[in-house]
């Protein structure tokens, strides 16, 4: 060391410092950094697999009820005078009879005191109107069953089968003292023994305190952005709401955006419109006996207001009603298997999205893998290494990265307008599908080719096989593991493609179950975005089913794919 | 003769005594811009050995490659002068290339079974070629292969388990057994034994021993040793050249070249 | 018939071979190594002589048939129906649905008229195809077992077909492409120069205009709405929905890459990666539905809790759920290029002292940037290509606004608005969907083309 000459450059070198204060806090907040930056792959990571789960189980919660449905058990007698007075019994006049009186006649006996056109149509139209297809067909099956009581189910309409799987929606609570009503129909008064409903008044009057806070703040908000309309509307609005919320014993009316309370007494409900501390005025939903003093009665709430729900008070209480007496059943929704689209969103299912979509798969498969392979085979075994090979190379690398849409653009222009093929066919779905997986498959393809060993194709020769015996005998064997994988793989990406099917229309409505490749049809993905765009929640509920099914199928494809990726594919 | 078929006529070139079997001449070989083989000329005697010797890319597989025409595979690679089997030229374009293959068998360095099973590797190649119309007479042929490999006591129990599973020196058999079953006249060897153990090597130059009673064998090997226990004739590559061709006796104790006298005493290589 | 004729076609073709076989081998005359080439290959090679004429003939002769069919059928039909798009359209159905017996109700003369020349012209031509069918099997047939000697050399004009057959079908990927440029810029031709047509743009309209409202063209009758196609409005749109979306992927991708390629254990790597895959392979349109109902509402009402006014279909919710699209595509080729870096690299920060984290900020990356620049591109091309996510859950009307929280639309949505549907091969609007295509083509082709010539370079200067 002392050798080193204390002169020259080495002696304006500063001596490397890693003991003072000033180099372990520098080493320190090095450290930090470093923690830091892994900090951050880490919240990367975890914020993708967040935003998987919250998709998955979003997804899964809203589209799990769809697999169950609600119908009415009812018991149902069709008499021959409904068919056809005359006595004809064939599968015709049976699919031809109007059942309407029969199930209004069999409804009206498990609900009491419906009177009236309007509350006979109110009660029917708590069903489907396809409620009586599993009845007539099994009429059409057995005829001898007309005429005799069956126990049978009918299905209920979509709003019904809602309000059923929406839990929590009605609450009930014994109410405190006797209860009286002053009738048993039409708008009565409930007087109470002492002030039952004092709380429930309460909860209304903090509601409107509550929103005309909600107002205030919009009045100034308004106020600020210079609406000097829509600030004063607001301010209005929420000097009424406190006021009402000030009177402290005042009556309050109670209007469809506030939740519905009803009485329950005697077996009957009546729909609170009026509300004091010990006294209510309202209608009679489902009628009572006689009007006596009730010790045993509840007060009973639809917690979601009227305004916010597409069914009434008094198809809830219908309903209840049919629940309370054991009339509802759930069961599984094979209608959603069976069945094609509908208009009705309780009748419509997924059977023919999935024919059609078996249908464009068995014409991309039968398409792409072929020529997938072929091409592969010759661009990596046959072709001369030149420019056009080099080109050939570059187009099919670039058409994996082609917007799907353009694909769609390619069919509508080549296959619709040019070739003239039928529109929203699978056979016109099938071929932009095949063209759009094509690369992947050939470069896949490829990719086994080439990963099988030159020396088993030297093999062939050897013996006095041809290039091509030698290729189609041993390699292409050889290949199919991975020619297999990348097909699977492909054919998911087919499986849930959408936008350029959209193109050549294969979005139109379709109810009947495609029977060709050249029949209309949809596919599921289409199906899915068909139903995400209707505005029923039924609807959006069985957009959710569809995709769960169709996550089931792709996760189905691709397990099937590192299977065979696992078992079968050989390293050399 | 409109559609030339080698045929099993006797040699006619007049260049060489009539025992011989592979008749070159001028061949030169470029693989793209590097001219790997120049001007050899050669004569293989009929049913006897012929070993290839030489340092590491002397051009001596390259040739063995050129007289079943293996090269043909390598796109860069482009082949000149003249190779005659049989007194017939295999470069004349009427030659089907692949029925020439059918009569000039190769083994390979490395043994590369299909992975199929025993009896689909030897059957293949008497089913491409139609020497066999029943399942009986494959059945025949392919013992026969295997006999004649002296692999049949081995394996006649599990015929039908996959050729990969045999040990290296028995794949390397069951890959002469494939080439023997389609009855080629002449045999390649590319380095048979350079991926063996001395056992299995042994048995190997046990077997080449049996087989020129029937077959012309050509073989390439690394080992000096090798080409003067199992040879009749040697032939010395260096640099793309062949140096001296002649009896083996006479190439390892009298050679006539300096090069060859260097590399059989161990100088280079 | 389809069926008739393809069942005939298989064994005919069937048959071809058996025959072709069984006459090699009568010529060979049980000696079978004297014929040069095995009877199958005499077999093969007579089934396909038998086969691609008949595939040959039927694949481009049906379409000619319908179309001679149904021009057939319009040549009875008075030219003011014909001439008119949307009349036509009628007229093909019910003129179809009558001649399938599908027509509800009593059919007008005309269409009477018109499905019966469609029928007669069908039938006829199909007749013909089928005939023709049948003649070239006979002729390729006959060519072939007219053939069948010891010396013919049926493997190798065997393969020679193979061969033929292997070269088109690398075409087809080739010719996919050209069809696509064919069409796309034949219709923006069209778009732009077309003088038949009623309200084409000039070009600079179209690159500089700023109002999109192509649906006026329909609506030529009420008057004051003016057609418009500007095209910067759909350009603003998408490049905003873009760039959240690049927001969002960008550093997600590219951290979760780089902690999965440097830092995580196998047991992470485990995890995390099919966690990516499954992201990855979630289509689209399940994407879209999740934009659409879930996310845009969160957004909605998150904005409106700060004060804020926010589009139900606002572009902040398509960009961030388009993000997580892209998040597995840019973190599996960013992981795949920091992998590619060489060890000796970061031996040689190791050895100076540098941490980790410095390791690879200031060699890894650098070393791995135009992999990492490219893979940023080929995502962006994705953004810009993607449609089922904005098509659900982004805006319809285009609007020139840079605030994601307004509602914007993008290149593909008008794509799609445009196109499906009814619409008409000679209309401004239908053709201006091309011009979109032409535009989204082309920007796409343009990212992919550098992007994977950056990554082929890069690849070789590490191999």
């Amino acid at each position: 060391m002392t050798d080193i000459p204390a002169s020259g450059p080495a002696a304006l070198r500063p001596a490397l410092d890693v003991t003072s204060d000033a180099a372990k806090l520098r080493i320190r907040a090095r450290y930090r950094s470093e923690r830091r930056f892994r900090a951050l792959g880490i919240v990367a990571l975890s914020l993708t697999t967040l935003f998987l789960a919250f998709l998955l189980v979003d997804v899964i919660r809203k589209g799990l009820p769809v697999f169950t449905a609600h119908s009415l058990v009812l018991d149902v007698t069709v008499p021959q005078d409904a068919i056809d007075p005359s006595g004809r019994r064939d599968a015709a006049a049976i699919r031809g009879a109007d059942l309407y009186p029969v199930t209004r006649d069999a409804m009206k006996a498990a609900v009491p005191g419906v009177q009236g056109r309007s509350a006979e149509r109110t009660l029917t139209r708590l069903l489907s109107v396809g409620a009586t297809a599993d009845l007539v067909e099994r009429l059409v099956a057995e005829p001898q069953l007309i005429g005799t009581p069956l126990r049978t189910r009918l299905l209920l309409s979509d709003d019904a089968d809602m309000f059923f799987k929406a839990k929590h929606e009605v609450t009930s609570a014994p109410g405190r003292g006797v209860a009286t009503p002053d009738g048993v129909s039409g708008t009565v008064t409930v007087t109470l023994s002492e002030p039952g409903f004092a709380a429930r008044l309460a909860a209304v009057k903090a509601a409107h305190a509550a929103s005309a806070q909600v107002l205030r703040l919009e009045a100034e908000r308004s106020a600020r952005q210079g609406a000097v309309e829509r600030a004063k509307d607001a301010a209005t609005k929420a000097d009424a709401l406190a006021a009402k919320a000030a009177a402290k014993d005042a009556a309050e009316t109670l209007d469809d955006t506030l939740p519905s309370l009803l009485v329950a007494l005697g077996g009957g409900l009546v729909k609170i419109e009026t509300l004091e501390a010990s006294r209510a005025t309202g209608v009679v939903l489902l009628p009572f006996a006689e009007a006596k003093a009730y010790a045993d009665w509840r007060i009973v709430a639809f917690e979601r207001p009227a305004s916010e729900r597409k069914i009434t008070d008094q198809e809830i209480a219908y309903l209840e009603h049919l629940r309370a007496t054991g009339k509802v059943e759930a069961h599984f929704n094979t209608r959603f298997f069976t069945s094609g689209d509908s208009r009705e969103p309780e009748l419509a299912g997924i059977r023919g999205a999935l024919v059609g979509t078996a249908w464009t798969m068995l014409v991309t498969l039968l398409l792409c893998v072929p020529i997938g392979v072929l091409a592969a085979i010759h661009l990596e075994e046959f072709a001369p290494k030149n420019r056009i090979t080099d080109l050939i190379e570059v187009n099919i690398n670039n058409l994996a990265a082609v917007p799907s849409i353009v694909f769609g653009l390619l069919g509508l222009a080549i296959f619709l307008n040019f070739f003239d093929l039928p529109r929203s066919a699978p056979l016109v779905g099938g071929l932009v599908l095949a063209l759009l997986v094509l690369p992947t498959i050939i470069i896949a393809s490829r990719a086994a080719i080439k990963s099988v060993p030159p020396s088993i194709k030297e093999a062939a020769l050897g013996v006095g096989a041809s290039q091509q015996q030698a290729v189609f005998h041993h390699v292409l064997p050889a290949a199919v593991p991975g020619i297999m994988t990348g097909t699977i793989i492909g054919m998911a990406h087919a499986l849930g493609e959408t936008a350029p099917l959209l193109l050549i229309g294969m979005v139109a409505f379709i109810v009947d179950v495609p029977q060709a490749i050249t029949d209309a049809s949809t596919v599921l993905p289409v199906q899915i975005y068909l139903w995400s765009d209707l505005p029923e929640p039924a609807f959006q509920q069985k957009t959710a089913g569809a995709i769960i099914l169709m996550l089931v199928f792709l996760f189905v494809m691709n397990a099937a794919a590192i299977v065979i990726r696992r078992r079968f594919e050989r390293r050399w | 003769m409109s559609d030339a078929v080698i045929t099993q006529e006797p040699a006619r070139s007049a260049a060489v005594q009539s025992r011989a079997k592979v008749v070159a001449r001028d061949v030169n070989v470029h693989y793209g811009d590097k001219h790997a083989l120049q001007q050899v000329a050669i004569d293989v005697p009929e049913k006897a050995v012929t070993a290839f010797i030489g340092p590491s890319g002397c051009g001596k597989s390259t040739f063995l490659r050129c007289i079943n025409r293996m090269n043909d595979t390598i796109p860069i690679c482009r082949v000149t002068g003249h190779i005659e089997v049989d007194g017939r030229d295999i470069y004349d374009p009427e030659i089907d290339v692949v029925q020439l293959r059918a009569r000039v068998g190769m083994v390979f360095q490395k043994p590369n079974p299909f992975p199929k099973s025993i009896y689909e590797n030897v059957a293949y190649g008497p089913r491409l070629h139609g020497l066999a119309s029943t399942k009986a007479e494959l059945d025949a042929v392919v013992e026969d292969a295997l006999r004649r490999a002296s692999l049949w006591n081995e394996v006649n129990d599990r015929l039908d388990q996959p050729g990969t599973g045999l040990s290296g020196g028995q794949q390397q058999r069951l890959c002469i057994a494939r080439a023997i079953a389609v009855n080629p006249e002449i045999i390649l060897m590319d380095e048979p034994c350079s991926a063996l153990d001395p056992i299995a090597t042994a048995r190997i130059e046990e077997l080449i021993d049996e087989l020129i009673e029937n077959f012309t064998i050509i073989i390439v090997t690394h080992s000096m040793q090798q080409a003067a226990r199992v040879s009749q004739r040697t032939a010395f590559f260096h640099m793309g050249r062949l140096v001296e061709e002649g009896p083996t006796e006479q190439i390892f104790s009298n050679p006539k070249d300096r090069r060859t006298q260097d590399y059989i005493t161990g100088r280079f290589g | 018939m389809t069926l008739l004729y393809f069942l005939i076609m298989a064994l005919l073709t069937a048959g071809a071979f058996v025959a072709a076989r069984r006459r090699a081998v009568a010529v060979a005359g049980g000696h079978q190594a004297a014929l040069h080439s095995r009877p199958n290959h005499h077999g093969y090679l007579a089934a396909f002589a038998v086969l691609l004429p008949m595939l040959a003939i039927f694949s481009f002769g049906m379409p000619f048939v319908e179309r001679a069919a149904k021009s057939a059928a319009f040549a009875t039909m008075p030219a003011e129906i014909t001439a008119d798009v949307l009349k036509r359209a009628v007229a093909t159905r019910d003129i179809e649905n009558f001649a399938t017996g599908k027509f509800a109700g009593e059919a007008p003369r005309a269409v009477k008229e018109a499905a019966a020349a469609l029928t007669s012209t069908r039938e006829n031509g199909r007749a013909t195809v089928f005939g023709l069918g049948l003649l070239t099997a006979a002729a390729g047939f006959l060519l072939v077992r007219g053939r069948i000697t010891l010396a013919f050399r049926a493997r190798n004009r065997f393969e020679a077909v193979v061969r033929i057959i292997l070269i088109a079908c690398a075409a087809i990927a080739v010719l996919t492409t050209i069809g696509i440029v064919f069409s796309v810029l034949f219709e923006t031709f069209r778009f732009f120069f077309d003088p038949s047509l009623k309200g084409r743009p000039t070009v600079s309209e179209f690159l500089f205009g700023t109002e999109w409202n192509p649906q006026a063209a329909m609506r030529a009758d009420q008057g004051d709405i003016r057609t418009a196609f500007g095209f910067l409005p759909l350009l603003t749109g998408t490049l905003l929905i873009t760039l959240i979306a690049m927001l969002v992927a960008g550093p997600l991708g590219l951290f979760s890459a780089i902690y999965l390629a440097e830092y995580a254990g196998p047991r992470v790597r485990g995890a995390a990666k099919p966690v990516l895959e499954i992201l990855a392979g979630i289509p689209t349109v399940v994407l879209g539905f999740f934009a659409a109902l879930t996310v845009a509402p969160l957004v909605r009402a998150a904005g409106e809790r700060m004060g804020l006014d926010v589009a139900s279909e606002s572009a902040l919710a398509a960009g961030l759920v388009m993000g997580m699209m892209i998040i597995p595509f840019i973190s599996s080729l960013a992981d795949d290029v920091i992998n590619a870096v060489p060890q000796s690299l970061r031996d040689g920060a190791y050895a100076l002292g540098s941490t980790k984290s410095e390791t690879i900020r200031r060699v890894v990356l650098p070393a791995a940037l135009p992999g990492i620049v490219s893979a940023f591109m080929l995502a962006v091309s994705r953004a810009v290509g993607e449609t089922m996510i904005v098509v659900m859950a982004a805006g319809l009307a285009a609007k020139l606004s840079f605030n994601p929280l307004d509602a914007v639309t993008t290149i593909t949505v008008q794509i799609k608005t445009i196109l499906v549907g009814d619409q008409e091969f000679d209309s401004a609007k239908t053709l201006a969907a091309f011009a979109l295509g032409f535009v989204l083509f082309f920007v796409t082709l343009v990212l992919n083309v550098i992007a994977l010539q950056i990554v082929r370079r890069y690849r070789e200067q590490y191999d």
